[in-house]
């Protein structure tokens, strides 16, 4: 035996006589994972995190979450001799005085935007395929938990340099939360310690933005990961793949290889973005002071949806009984944001309401299968996308030389009469595409290659589809409508009355399928064309 | 259904085709040198990186083509960090692909369910478990327990009590009162009725007591606006118009709807926009709301002049200025 295998043998056996981990790792190490593009979006998420503890460690080596006033005497120039709060003055020794400083502040940010997007793009990925039903419905309850947090963690983040921008952001979640009914001035006065803005803020929002939620995001992340491992991961259907198997790599070596890999490729990327992509640069801002503000201001695209919302909402405030309500604050700030994500929580509960399927699903849908499904995850889509626009307004009316009441008005209309009519193309386009597969599985794919047959007809020869390509165009499972009748054998109404009706509308409509063909309709055909 | 009877059957797995690693030595050879040349260049980027952070002095800056001119010491620094991570990463994955075994593998679901004889051994145990603790009899200690977790709950939302003083009048209250001077800011300069020109802008703060330090939490309740206009282009009723004094008049600057600062005053409309929501108020009518979701217009501050000709305020502000709270009262 090689004395290299002899240590890792002692220290093996160490292991192992104190914690059995053998017999677990000899079971794993060979686990199967599934191989698609799509199924590394939720590993960027993943390695992003990573990314962000490392370097926002970095940062609070020298960072200091203080409002405490000093005057500004680091090297750069335009600021010199300025009164400014000691985070903001730390903010800039970062950025110019410590070396890598500024390269791991724009990697931090890079990796906050990117951590988001892939969250967006992984949430995406799992709804279109319908990868939350059973039994998965908690992990998808735990990313729509991940996904409210991030915007909170990556908002209470870009707070804390206290520059003019995010300051005025600051600002703004001071105005949501005064305008809460009954409580809002004692939590806005709890929040700050007194009045806007106070010392005590950034202090505060420090610490839960490097312990309270990191410690968070590492426990649901954690419980994310550890029901991926023991449900095993999905899979895209396809020839030998069922519901009852998983086709894929082993974890060792290939999937620890592409996995570990596409960690540094990630990390890799965003420094490669930190180091030529300049972003949030807070000097330019100057300190915040609640006087003053420049034009656009915008927050990250993660929060421009709520910003837009805010910004097309109708100027409405009930006055009465001496009490003020600012719906113009609450709808579009707390009311519908709240509405939307519920929503998204509970979809998987009422989809399988819908449908009255129970089974256990480890094969993906093919988006186009499920008209309905995907019809609202798209029109879900429009709706955040109009109210992003509008987020931008400003920017968009200057490069666009537009105004912003043509932006403003469009969006608010927009956002009522958009979504619906994406919902019908949407509807109409899965349905085409289902169309388009059973035509090529009947009748083969076209080639172009035309033919003179000897009595002078012309005919365009048709490629049949290998075995393996019918399958995957026929495999999915043709839904049913819930019979739910509405009155029984004897003629007494159904007691579950309009509840029921409602279910066995929406159960039809989700039944509104083009028939895969099936394989005796093919024989049918198979005249004299191959 | 007929058509679920003939469904079309599942081939299975499609049979495995080899790489050219597999069957070609030379070609497997030549992977593994790109491999390893990968993980070279990852050192050589370290190299880099080393050498950056040394070497290149802080203030060189280079021009890039698209990006200008930029620091040099963090672009290589960083350039270097990124090369001698992606060069692993491909290495990595390139190993993965090409000389890793790529034969997939078919491993077993088992439904997520216990088995029913294990269900029914959990539920038992539950049921002997909870009895042995007389938690179904024992009504007394399941309601005082009961009370107990449920009071426990205040403690730490008592703890919290301490987070901020009570609001109080605090929302409703400005430093301007009757007498108060217009100051400039920056400057802390009174302001003459002359130093205004028609058309002029200006930011203004009151005149705070001798010895009295600005704090920002002043400047976030007491910033004024003052624009001057030639006094027939106001549309006012009287009080209004006698609020301002030859053409001049003064709002809070701090938005009526989140409160962010309404800096931008364009003078050809005499509109002024809140950059935060767009929020726009004309200033001809008392910055009455003509667009945007703030609800109510920007408190008026009512000014005149002292006998030196130097601007004041005839009275504190007669409404809370920011944005709106349940205890506001219009």
């Amino acid at each position: 035996m090689k004395t290299s295998e002899k240590i890792a043998g002692t220290v093996a056996n160490y292991v192992d006589e104190r914690t059995g981990a053998a017999k677990w790792l000899k079971k794993n190490l060979t686990k199967v994972f599934p191989d698609h593009w799509s199924f590394m979006l939720g590993e960027i998420c993943l390695y992003s995190f990573i990314i962000l503890l490392l370097s926002g460690t970095f940062l609070t080596f020298w960072f200091d979450p203080s409002q405490r006033e000093v005057v500004y005497n680091g090297s750069y120039a335009p600021l010199s001799n300025l009164t400014m709060s000691a985070s903001y003055a730390s903010t800039l020794h970062i950025s110019f005085d410590v070396r890598g400083g500024l390269l791991m502040r724009q990697i931090h940010h890079w990796a906050a935007l990117i951590f988001m997007a892939g969250i967006i793009a992984h949430l995406l990925r799992v709804f279109f395929t319908g990868a939350f039903r059973k039994p998965r419905e908690f992990n998808w309850l735990i990313g729509v938990g991940l996904v409210t947090l991030g915007i909170v963690e990556g908002f209470l983040g870009y707070s804390l340099p206290d520059d003019l921008l995010s300051g005025t952001g600051i600002r703004i979640a001071e105005a949501i939360l005064q305008a809460i009914p009954v409580v809002g001035s004692y939590l806005a006065f709890f929040a700050f310690g007194g009045a806007f803005p106070g010392h005590v803020f950034i202090p505060r929002i420090y610490t839960v933005h490097v312990l309270l939620l990191p410690g968070i995001f590492l426990a649901l992340i954690t419980v994310h990961l550890m029901l991926v491992w023991y449900q095993k991961h999905t899979q895209y259907p396809g020839p030998g793949r069922t519901e009852k198997n998983v086709v894929g790599y082993p974890l060792m070596p290939v999937y620890m290889a592409k996995a570990g890999g596409f960690f540094f490729i990630v990390f890799g990327v965003t420094a490669f973005l930190g180091a030529v992509a300049s972003i949030n640069p807070i000097w330019l801002y100057g300190p915040y002071t609640p006087g003053q503000i420049s034009a656009g201001s915008q927050p990250d695209f993660y929060m421009g949806w709520l910003d837009g919302l805010v910004r097309m909402a109708p100027p409405i405030e009930t006055h009465a009984f001496g009490h003020t309500i600012s719906w113009n604050i609450l709808l579009p700030g707390l009311i519908i944001p709240g509405i939307l994500f519920t929503g998204m929580a509970l979809y998987p509960f009422i989809e399988s309401w819908i449908t009255g399927d129970k089974a256990e699903h480890h094969l993906l849908d093919r988006p186009r299968n499920v008209p309905n499904r995907t019809a609202l995850g798209a029109m879900s889509l429009a709706f955040m996308l109009i109210i992003l626009v509008n987020g931008g307004n400003d920017i968009i009316a200057t490069h666009f030389h537009l105004t912003i009441n043509q932006i403003m008005w469009f969006t608010r209309i927009g956002v009522i009469v958009i979504p619906p009519i994406v919902f019908v193309i949407t509807k109409r386009l899965c349905l085409s595409l289902q169309r388009a597969d059973r035509e090529i599985v009947l009748h083969g794919k076209e080639t172009g290659r035309l033919v003179m047959l000897p009595h002078g007809e012309f005919v365009e020869v048709h490629q049949e589809l290998t075995p393996a390509q019918k399958f995957v165009l026929t495999q999915h499972s043709q839904p049913e409508p819930l019979a739910i009748p509405d009155t029984d054998a004897g003629g007494v109404r159904n007691p579950t009355g309009i509840k029921g009706k409602i279910r066995s509308r929406l159960s039809r409509a989700n039944a509104e399928q083009v028939g895969a063909p099936s394989e005796s309709e093919v024989k049918a055909i198979d005249g004299g064309h191959h | 259904m007929s058509n679920e009877i003939s469904k079309f059957s599942d081939p299975g797995l499609p049979e495995h085709v080899h790489r050219k690693t597999d069957i070609d030595p030379k070609a497997e050879k030549r992977a593994e040198q790109q491999v390893a040349i990968l993980f070279v260049l990852s050192a050589l980027c370290t190299v880099l990186t080393i050498y950056s952070y040394l070497f290149i002095k802080t203030d060189t800056f280079v021009f890039l083509p698209i990006m200008g001119d930029t620091n040099a010491h963090q672009l290589f620094l960083g350039i270097g960090l990124a090369g001698s991570l992606l060069f692993i990463g491909f290495g990595a994955v390139h190993w993965a692909k090409q000389l890793m075994p790529d034969t997939e593998v078919v491993a077993l679901r088992h439904e997520m369910r216990s088995e029913d004889v294990d269900r029914e051994d959990f539920v038992q145990t539950v049921k002997e478990r909870a009895g042995t603790a007389g938690l179904g009899r024992r009504s007394l200690i399941k309601r005082s327990l009961g009370l107990a977790v449920g009071i426990i709950g205040l403690t730490p939302l008592l703890l919290l009590r301490d987070l901020g003083p009570l609001p109080r009048k605090q929302l409703n209250t400005t430093s301007w009162a009757k007498g108060t001077r217009l100051v400039t800011d920056p400057g802390n300069k009174p302001i003459h009725v002359n130093d205004l020109e028609v058309g002029a802008v200006a930011q203004v703060l009151p005149e705070l007591p001798a010895g009295t330090e600005r704090t920002l939490e002043n400047i976030g309740t007491d910033a004024v606006l003052l624009i001057r206009l030639r006094p027939e282009d106001f549309q006012l009723d009287s009080e209004r118009l006698s609020w301002t004094h030859e053409g001049i008049i003064a709002f809070s600057k701090i938005c009526s709807h989140m409160g962010c600062a309404v800096a931008l005053y364009e003078q050809q409309t005499k509109h002024l926009l809140c950059p935060c929501h767009q929020s726009t108020f004309d200033v001809t009518r008392a910055a009455k709301v003509i667009f945007g979701p703030a609800a109510r217009p920007l408190p008026q501050l009512a000014i005149t002049v002292d006998n030196k000709g130097y601007l004041v305020a005839q009275q504190g502000f007669t409404e809370p200025i920011g944005p709106s709270f349940w205890e506001r009262s219009s």
